[in-house]
């Protein structure tokens, strides 16, 4: 692993049910990503997209293959283990916010690191303070989600994915449920953040419009990585 | 504890104030039915127990048995024990007795008494009546005669006695009489009658005479010795402890007024069982409800549940979030209901007060800190299973749909 690699797949397989009824999501998927890279993962529906950004976000286990992350064997490693490593190195944006509705817009963006130390820190506060700021939210970090419109949600999601400094931050279709110009508000900001922070980024689209945006291009079809 | 989970927890208690303040009216509706049984039944024991023990003595000194000890200790010999009959049961030495008694902790009042069975006569009608002689300003310290002297007084003179109200209603007679007291030792004397009480026990009212010490002394043929010493005891349930203390400190028999009201233990017993068992019921209703409400919670809050173990919540920071609501949803309710309880109770008379026909509820025996802690308990059970269950959901499942 070179010091420009972030996260290595060799082989990667997945596959669901039992014998009889298996199926093959996943058919030796080998994938490298570099830090800082913009990567969009392209491919139709059921092409096995959202499993592979699962998996890479330690959320799931591989059927076989190897998966290694910043040094860590992370298809060997406990759940306790890669539950720990997603807290520390892995972000997350969902085509829905699933924003916590008790939460303010500020408390949202400090769970992921409050949660795993325990408390809400000054440092937390400020790190998500600076966040809501760098997407634009600064004015409504006393907001709860309700109050809200989806494009700001998806922004709040983003900046929720970042304040543990992530490595990588996978989002799986993160523009799905939004308008063109919220969409491209949310993919303009996850540019600007690639490029200031040097975090690396998987995207998960159909949109062609979000991938040219994106460094590199890598294509899922039946399983198997094909030319974007 | 994890702080931030305190504020998860509390966070999402107080988001939705309508649901939090239905479920914690519920805790706090059983809290009150724990609290209202523990006062009614403690409050019925007590004065089931104060009006059994409240004119009767808790301690009777009397002297041992004079039987003779069997020394024969072979298998298969047979003895004949004669009952000695040959003296009269009476204390002789009686004095060092008194400062004893007086002196043991616990020990309220000691009255050395005179006792006999006599015939009462007023005419042609003669009634049995058990006489009790009582040296002076001792006459109320065992039943309270002072306060049930309904009609003439309670000073008792050389010539006079006080006799129950069924006995004067039984024999016709009035305060001022005269009447002729014939005892058993074969002595008689005419006595005019100084007061008449009702005490509510009917072989009390019946069957009790009281003399003044020195006439009950001449009508029994005692000079010097007495019958019995009665002892008053605080609290009254110590009776036997403080019976076999004296018992080895006076040499005489003790007997504790349990020992003749087994019926009585067993009654308050039962009793302390049905309430006991309602009691159970309250708490099983209040862990039910809180483990209703969780359930739903974990149902309705999946997707966010689902977020957080995604983002790298561990399992135990998951649990520890509803147990700690449904801590606090048990501390809150029994909190509530215990100051409302404890408020509603202020209100009513204590025990010794309570009029005829009402509720024996005594506030000091409500249990207001055993029925926190034990709901608190009960609010933190409850929430177990919907914890582990929100523990186990799967981020990726429901994130998905």
């Amino acid at each position: 692993m070179t010091a420009q690699t972030i996260a290595t797949v060799r082989g990667l397989t997945k596959s669901f049910g039992k014998v009889e009824t298996e199926t093959h999501v996943l058919k030796g998927i080998d994938l490298t990503v570099h830090r800082a890279e913009m990567v969009a993962l392209l491919g139709p529906s059921g092409s096995g997209k959202s499993t592979l950004l699962t998996i890479l976000g330690t959320l799931m286990r591989a059927s076989g293959g190897s998966h290694e992350m910043l040094g860590v064997d992370l298809m060997n490693a406990s759940d306790a283990e890669r539950t720990g490593f997603r807290s520390r190195h892995l972000g997350f944006v969902f085509q829905f916010h699933h924003l916590l509705s008790d939460l303010t817009a500020l408390e949202n963006v400090m769970m992921p690191a409050a949660s795993a130390a325990g408390r809400e820190t000054r440092a937390i506060w400020e790190r998500a303070s600076e966040l809501l700021d760098a997407v634009g939210l600064s004015d409504r970090r006393n907001y709860r989600p309700s109050a809200m419109s989806g494009g700001q949600r998806q922004r709040v999601a983003v900046a929720r994915a970042l304040v543990n400094k992530p490595a990588l931050v996978l989002a799986d279709e993160p523009t799905g449920n939004l308008d063109r110009k919220s969409a491209d508000q949310v993919i303009g900001l996850i540019h600007r953040i690639n490029q200031s922070t040097g975090t690396s980024f998987i995207i998960s689209t159909h949109d062609e419009h979000i991938a040219a945006q994106c460094s590199s291009r890598i294509g899922l079809l039946d399983g198997l990585i094909v030319p974007a | 504890m994890n702080a931030y989970a305190v504020k998860l927890a509390l966070r999402h208690l107080f988001s939705h104030p309508a649901q939090t303040v239905l479920l914690t009216s519920g805790v706090a509706l059983g809290v009150s039915v724990f609290i209202f049984m523990s006062a009614l039944i403690g409050g019925l024991a007590t004065l089931l127990t104060l009006r059994t023990v409240g004119n009767i003595p808790h301690v009777v000194l009397e002297q041992p048995d004079h039987d003779p000890a069997i020394l024969l200790s072979g298998v298969g010999e047979l003895v004949v024990l004669q009952k000695d009959l040959s003296r009269r049961n009476q204390i002789s030495i009686w004095q060092p007795a008194i400062p004893i008694a007086e002196q043991t902790p616990g020990v309220t009042f000691v009255s050395p008494q005179i006792r006999g069975a006599a015939f009462v006569e007023r005419g042609q009608a003669v009634a049995s009546v058990g006489v009790i002689g009582v040296m002076p300003g001792k006459l109320s310290g065992i039943a309270d005669i002072d306060a049930a002297i309904v009609e003439g007084s309670s000073n008792l003179l050389a010539d006079s006695l006080l006799i129950g109200s069924r006995l004067a209603k039984d024999l016709g007679l009035r305060v001022g009489q005269i009447v002729r007291l014939t005892s058993d030792r074969g002595r008689a004397r005419s006595l005019h009658i100084g007061g008449i009480f009702t005490l509510g026990v009917a072989s009390a009212d019946r069957q009790a005479v009281y003399l003044s010490f020195s006439t009950a002394r001449a009508l029994f043929d005692l000079p010097t010795g007495i019958s019995r010493i009665e002892i008053k005891i605080k609290p009254p349930i110590d009776a036997p402890r403080i019976a076999a203390q004296l018992r080895s400190t006076t040499a005489l028999k003790a007997t504790a007024w349990t020992e003749e009201n087994t019926q009585l233990f067993e009654a308050l017993d039962a009793q302390g069982r049905t309430g006991t068992i309602i009691k159970i019921f309250a708490l099983v209703t209040i862990m039910v409800g809180i483990a209703s409400a969780m359930s739903l919670s974990v149902m309705r809050r999946q997707s966010e549940i689902g977020i957080m173990r995604a983002m790298g919540a561990g399992k135990v920071f998951v649990v520890s979030i509803f147990m700690l609501e449904g801590i606090l949803i048990g501390l809150i309710g029994a909190l509530i209901g215990a100051s409302l309880t404890w408020l509603a109770l202020t209100a009513l008379p204590p025990v010794t007060e309570v009029a005829r026909g009402g509720l024996p509820i005594d506030q000091a025996q409500g249990g207001f800190l055993l029925a926190i802690v034990l709901t608190t308990l009960a609010g933190a059970l409850a929430s177990i299973q919907p914890a582990l269950r929100a523990s186990r959901i799967d981020p990726v499942e429901v994130i998905g749909s």
